[in-house]
């Protein structure tokens, strides 16, 4: 019988490994856009899983704003990386280093 | 439950309503019209902002709408008030340099004018899911607002930095909201209260509030979740860092107070000791980071950070005093910041165009002496040095958290203002002893007038100090109701 507890661990495993993704990805930083979806999809498993365990709607409604708010985010995050990308010619993690101090 | 279709009461609404609309009004004439509209927008923007924040002191408080996702109360009221001034000031400081760099977009107004509604929407959430649409209303328009200097590396840079940052403390929050909902029941704040001071502090509600408070942090730059912000600043175009480092700072600092003293109010001793801890790392990096600073951008970024973790303890005190003590502070704060980027946004040379560097600014005194003078005073104000305004904010929040025996930390926070103090006065000592430079261009008009409003307010201040104190007063006690 899969149970409340199953669906909180499958989603701390999600956003431990988007929260890893972005530190430890050295190389591109789609992989981090990707992360960041991961962190938030974790979060909508765990809103809905509440939700259906206390029988309670709200989870549900917050987990259908997350994933409108989540569509923006990546939208706006594509166009910062294609001007970036027009700019420097690269979106390699190593090459984001212009500013530092 | 009876009228659940009904639409619920806008009224309260009624500044976010107007300014959401202005902006969309905004981007149609932008978007529609042939000509060069930057500047006509911009003055829009403007009277549009203080427009509101003038509906805004006229409106009733101690109303909410939307069952209780919103709410105005005086402190809301206050907070928005300050959000929109600091608003409406970083619009018309942009209008002198948008003319002589070429930064000619309608949709800059435009963005700062959206930020602005979703700074204003997370001043008056009382609810998780207003917090959060709120929040991220506000960080998309200023990830657009940092990159929007699309040709420049740097720009575009300080804009992905930020953005990857940004984005994954909305996604610690977000974790932390959903553990809060799942142990709690509850998305409104005063239903999270109530089931923890029901059934106590489990381990996921301990979970939840060091995810949203860790969320929290990094929208208002305090330490160990400061690291985008000087990187931020810097490559920003000096108007956006001017707004990065006022109105949103203002709104996430209201933000966190509401949701500690509101929803996290019975787990006290919990989150009591994550904010001491946040406030005594923000005040030691930001004194002791910014000594070896070339970049007066850089620099304000370290001091906006040591600022922050002064104000957070007046968060940490927990008590009316200490409440009193942020809404000063962040008032104080406002001014002095908004003054310094004034001087800033002026650092510009016939040849060199644009310069950031302190040592840009060497033999002020000789070439500019009013302008060496104002930023004299904003520098001594944000030392803390008394008895200019700076110096008292600093005294509130020192006072709140001896009141609440929090000794140690007024004891850290005065030491590490001592050690904040050199490098302010290294500024001075490089305007006024060192040998002159060429001379900048003259001062926009608009600049001029920031300038001397803010240094003026740091030495008269006591001239308006009383009704600032008492809306402030009344502001902190609607809090604590």
């Amino acid at each position: 019988m899969i149970g409340l507890s199953h669906y909180l661990t499958v989603a701390a495993i999600l956003f431990v490994i988007g929260v890893f993704g972005i530190f430890l990805n050295r190389k591109n930083v789609i992989v981090i856009l990707m992360s960041i979806e991961l962190i938030l999809l974790a979060v909508n498993i765990n809103f809905v899983a509440f939700s259906e365990a206390l029988g309670d709607l709200v989870g549900q409604v917050f987990a259908l704003f997350v994933l409108t708010v989540a569509a923006a985010e990546a939208a706006i995050g594509l166009a910062i990386l294609v001007a970036f990308f027009r700019n420097r010619g690269s979106i390699a993690v190593e090459d984001i280093d212009t500013l530092k101090g | 439950m009876a009228d659940a279709h009904a639409l619920p009461s806008l009224f309260p609404l009624l500044p976010e309503l107007i300014l959401a609309i202005a902006a969309i009004a905004f981007l149609m004439i932008g978007a529609f019209d042939k000509e060069d509209v930057t500047p006509t927008i911009s003055v829009l923007t403007i009277v549009a902002m203080l427009g509101c924040a003038a509906v805004l002191g006229f409106m009733p408080t101690d109303r909410t709408t939307f069952e209780g996702a919103f709410v105005l109360d005086a402190f809301a009221r206050y907070m928005k008030i300050l959000t929109l001034i600091a608003a409406a000031v970083t619009v018309a400081m942009t209008m002198g340099y948008a003319r002589h760099q070429a930064f000619s977009r309608f949709e800059y107004p435009v963005i700062l004018l959206l930020a602005t509604v979703g700074m204003m929407l997370m001043i008056s959430a009382d609810d998780t899911i207003a917090l959060y649409l709120g929040l991220e209303l506000q960080s998309l328009a200023i990830y657009v607002a940092v990159s929007i200097n699309r040709d420049s590396v740097r720009s575009t840079e300080a804009g992905l930095k930020y953005f990857v940052l940004g984005a994954l403390s909305s996604g610690m929050l977000l974790y932390g909201i959903s553990l809060i909902y799942g142990f709690t029941g509850s998305t409104q704040f005063a239903g999270i209260a109530a089931a923890i001071g029901a059934e106590g502090v489990g381990l996921g509600i301990v979970f939840g509030i060091v995810f949203v408070l860790a969320g929290l942090a990094f929208k208002v730059s305090a330490v160990p979740f400061h690291m985008w912000t000087p990187d931020v600043y810097e490559g920003a175009p000096s108007p956006v860092t001017a707004f990065m480092a006022s109105a949103p700072k203002i709104a996430a600092m209201a933000l966190f107070v509401r949701v500690v003293s509101d929803a996290f109010e019975p787990a006290m001793i919990q989150w009591q000791q994550i904010v001491i801890f946040l406030s005594i790392a923000s005040m030691l990096l930001g004194a002791f980071a910014a000594i070896g600073q070339t970049n007066i951008k850089r620099l304000m970024a370290y001091s906006s950070i040591g600022h922050v973790g002064y104000a957070l303890i007046g968060i940490a005190a927990g008590t009316e005093q200490g409440i009193l003590g942020v809404v000063v502070y962040m008032t104080i704060y406002l001014v002095m910041t908004l003054g310094s980027f004034a001087c800033i946004l002026s650092m510009r040379r016939a040849d060199e165009g644009m310069v950031e560097d302190i040592a840009d600014l060497s033999g002020l005194i000789r070439t500019k002496p009013w302008m060496a003078v104002a930023f004299t005073a904003l520098l001594f104000s944000l030392a803390g040095i008394p008895p200019l305004v700076g110096f008292w904010g600093k005294l509130y929040v020192f006072l709140a958290a001896v009141e609440a025996d929090l000794l140690p930390l007024a004891v850290i926070g005065a030491l590490s203002s001592a050690v904040a103090a050199f490098y302010y006065l290294r500024i001075i000592k490089v305007m006024m002893f060192d040998e002159p430079k060429d001379r900048f261009e003259p001062m926009a008009a608009e600049l001029r007038v920031v300038l001397a409003v803010a240094s003026g307010f740091t030495v008269f201040f006591f001239l308006v100090w009383t009704p600032i104190l008492s809306a402030a007063l009344t502001a902190a006690k609607s809090l604590l109701l």
